[in-house]
């Protein structure tokens, strides 16, 4: 009996004391030591699905170019990365290297968990003159840069031109403002009952910008003070709601049951403010004629992106391979060419040459839109506890949006929230 | 002498127990200690730490206290109410319909039993996408039918008053197989020879179902209760993927325990607080099942 026992728990230790040293085997020098080979993992959300032949073929060039770097890519859909990640990140286990959205970027920043990358900027005397000034800017953060930009997105007025054209308004312009807007949007509306003026949600991530458009904001400007509930910022989102409530030109919950995309993409919709990441589906599934443009303001204009970064563990014990990789995706003529063939939103590069392959794509004719609108780019407000206060936000404008909650209500609930919940520098 | 065999014997359970022991220690026992520590913190969930560095931030109760004054909770246990209001009295008719429906003796009642199984042995994703199809107002077949005898039906996920019945339907839908099948075993067990005695004393049917039927299934009747309570008291899936991007909403209608506890966890990076969280749930879960044990002496009748 005595020896079973004893077998039995012998094996028990082998096991973990094998799996526990092939796990930590990940560094070791490959062969006999002609030339050492670095792994480097590299986690990712943008390469699900369509795009992971892209993102190989991105690896192999990457490879080629640099024979002692492996990059082994791990890749999550995006439902369930950030909760991987996390567990990874305080296992401290984290990959070498990682996709950050810009939403998630500021927390992990401030938890003190990436690598600063301003001493591998030094070391490797790196240019960033090849990168786009915004979008490297918003992977900064206390005066360190912890991330490089890979990709973005900015987001921008559709129209459909057809309808413009039945309705007998004229097109959009980058001179437009709000009011010009409403004119068209009634002039679409009128048009029958299941056409609508345009689509603009009422929710965190366009009423942060759609308030500085008229000439409010999220945040006092030493970022100490939440200004949500300001007389401007109730007009901001009396001016939204009441195209759903009032006028009807943009559909309720109930009217928008089926998605805002697919109203646009059966031609029931004038307008829509969307991002880039449309082109490929309304390029595949319109049957009409569409365009873009920026997107009005008011007493300004103001327009913001979505941007994709990638960042260093703090504690990636290969972090000169990784950041050779990162540079390569964010920074490289060859990867930006390649995310430029198959339409994977922006590069955050400025190569004329490329970019200029990126404009001469249609539809839509107006590309130069997406680059304009980077001229009155604004940035979400800088709190480290990002997520919390954008569904703190989201429940008082869905409050607002649907009628059950008057505008300042909603923002003066919303003011006291935050007041309660979301510490400020 | 006998000692030594009895000895013997305690090396051979614990050998043979041993692995589901070690499971148990490494899965359950050990995460629930470390969850209770980790409940008396503000840890983020992002911060390594470990024991012999010192546990960061400790508050002791302050999570606790915090949660139950903060309004949010009350809210929260609202919604769960509301939903096991509407879901437990629906759940028992339907899975009884079922029961009885599948009781019947014809060829191919197997397949049927099959088909009334199959939602639940579907994943909540495929389901959940089905139902938020059902329900959509404009397309959905819920509405269409409604409309057909004239009545305008609601936008079920879009409006604060009706996304939670439309979540109990989706979960009915889900769960009466289930309960079905519990229910049809207990109908199964009954001895046919009550129903006959009754039927020839002169009862109908409706006192044949309250007085012989019930009474003698109400130990699956207690145990479909209990377990269905629990299950609310967990309701996650189906709000996270049928309500708006899973945001629990129509402005947070559908907030639920376990939806707050991920948000808190993974989205708000508030590690101490969702643990402390998870550990209201377990104690308001807990007492829900003792209180019903102590009740079922009063209406549950075990065959003696």
């Amino acid at each position: 009996m005595k020896r079973i026992v004893n077998l039995a728990v012998t094996a028990m230790v082998m096991f973990i004391f094998v799996s526990t040293v092939t796990a930590g085997g990940k560094q070791e020098a490959s062969g006999g030591g002609v030339e050492k080979v670095v792994t480097v993992d590299y986690m990712n959300f943008s390469g699900s699905g369509d795009r992971a032949k892209v993102l190989e073929q991105m690896k192999e060039i990457f490879e080629n170019q640099n024979s002692g770097i492996r990059i082994k890519i791990k890749t999550v859909d995006f439902g369930s990365y950030f909760t991987l990640l996390q567990t990874r990140v305080a296992a401290g286990s984290a990959p070498d290297s990682y996709e950050l959205n810009y939403e998630n970027f500021i927390a992990y920043a401030k938890k003190n968990v990436l690598m600063d990358l301003d001493p591998l900027f030094k070391k490797s005397g790196f240019d960033t003159s090849s990168l786009n000034k915004n979008a490297l800017k918003a992977f900064r953060t206390d005066g360190k840069q912890y991330g490089l930009p890979e990709s973005y997105s900015t987001v921008l007025l559709f129209y459909n031109k057809d309808l413009f054209n039945r309705a007998g308004a004229s097109y959009p312009t980058d001179n437009w403002t709000w009011s010009d807007e409403q004119r068209a949007a009634e002039k679409i509306r009128a048009l029958g009952k299941n056409i609508f003026g345009i689509s603009h949600p009422i929710q965190f991530w366009e009423f942060y910008k759609v308030v500085q458009q008229n000439g409010g904001s999220l945040l006092s400007k030493d970022g100490t003070k939440f200004t949500v509930d300001t007389p401007q910022n109730v007009e901001t989102l009396k001016f939204m709601v009441d195209r759903v409530l009032k006028s009807n030109v943009m559909p309720s919950a109930k009217q928008n049951a089926g998605g805002d995309w697919n109203m646009f993409k059966s031609g029931r919709l004038g307008m829509i403010v969307t991002g880039v990441w449309a082109f490929h589906d309304f390029t595949r599934d319109c049957k009409f004629k569409w365009d873009i443009a920026v997107e009005p303001g008011n007493l300004k204009k103001a327009t913001h992106f979505f941007a994709n970064g990638i960042v260093i563990n703090k504690d990636s014990t290969v972090a000169g391979a990784a950041f050779k990789w990162i540079k390569f995706m964010s920074a490289s003529k060859e990867a930006a060419q390649i995310r430029v063939n198959a339409d994977w939103e922006v590069p955050a590069t400025t190569y004329p040459e490329i970019m200029a392959d990126y404009n001469s794509k249609t539809p839509p004719a107006n590309r130069k839109a997406v680059f304009d609108s980077l001229n009155y780019l604004v940035t979400p407000p800088v709190v480290e506890q990002a997520g919390e206060m954008t569904d703190i936000l989201n429940l008082q404008l869905q409050a607002a949006r649907d009628g059950d909650k008057s505008p300042a209500q909603a923002l003066a609930d919303a003011q006291k929230q935050l007041e309660e919940k979301i510490k400020l520098k | 002498m006998q000692s030594e065999i009895q000895r013997n014997k305690l090396k051979a359970i614990l050998f043979f127990l041993s692995p589901s022991i070690l499971g148990l220690l490494l899965f359950s026992l050990i995460p629930m200690v470390f969850s209770f520590l980790l409940s008396l913190t503000k840890w983020d969930g992002l911060t390594r730490w470990n024991l012999k560095a010192g546990i960061p931030n400790i508050v002791g109760f302050g999570n606790f206290k915090e949660i139950l004054t903060d309004a949010e909770f009350w809210k929260v246990l609202g919604h769960t109410s509301y939903y096991i209001v509407l879901y437990i009295p629906l759940i028992l008719i339907f899975s009884l319909l079922v029961a009885n429906l599948l009781n019947m003796d014809f060829k191919g009642i197997v397949a049927y039993r099959v088909l009334f199984y199959i939602p639940v042995l579907t994943s909540w994703v495929a389901g959940a996408l089905v139902w938020k199809w059902v329900l959509n107002p404009l397309y959905g077949p819920l509405n269409e039918m409604l409309r057909f005898i004239g009545i305008e039906g609601p936008g079920w996920l879009q409006d604060a008053k009706w996304a939670m019945p439309g979540i109990v339907l989706a979960s009915i839908w889900k769960d009466m197989g289930f309960f079905g099948l519990i229910f049809l075993g207990a109908l199964r067990g009954i001895n046919i020879e009550y129903i006959d005695a009754a039927r020839i004393d002169g009862a109908n049917w409706w006192q044949r179902l309250m007085k012989i039927t019930l009474p003698l299934i109400s130990p699956a009747i207690f145990f479909v209760i209990v377990i269905s309570i629990i299950n609310s008291f967990q309701l996650f899936p189906q709000i996270m993927i049928m309500t708006e991007g899973g945001n629990a909403g129509p402005h947070g209608a559908t907030q639920v325990m376990v939806e707050r506890i991920y948000k808190y966890a993974f989205k708000y990076f508030k590690m101490g607080y969702a643990v402390a969280y998870s550990w209201l749930l377990f104690v308001i879960i807990f007492a829900f099942t003792m209180l019903q044990v102590k009740l079922q002496k009063r209406w549950v009748h075990y065959d003696e």
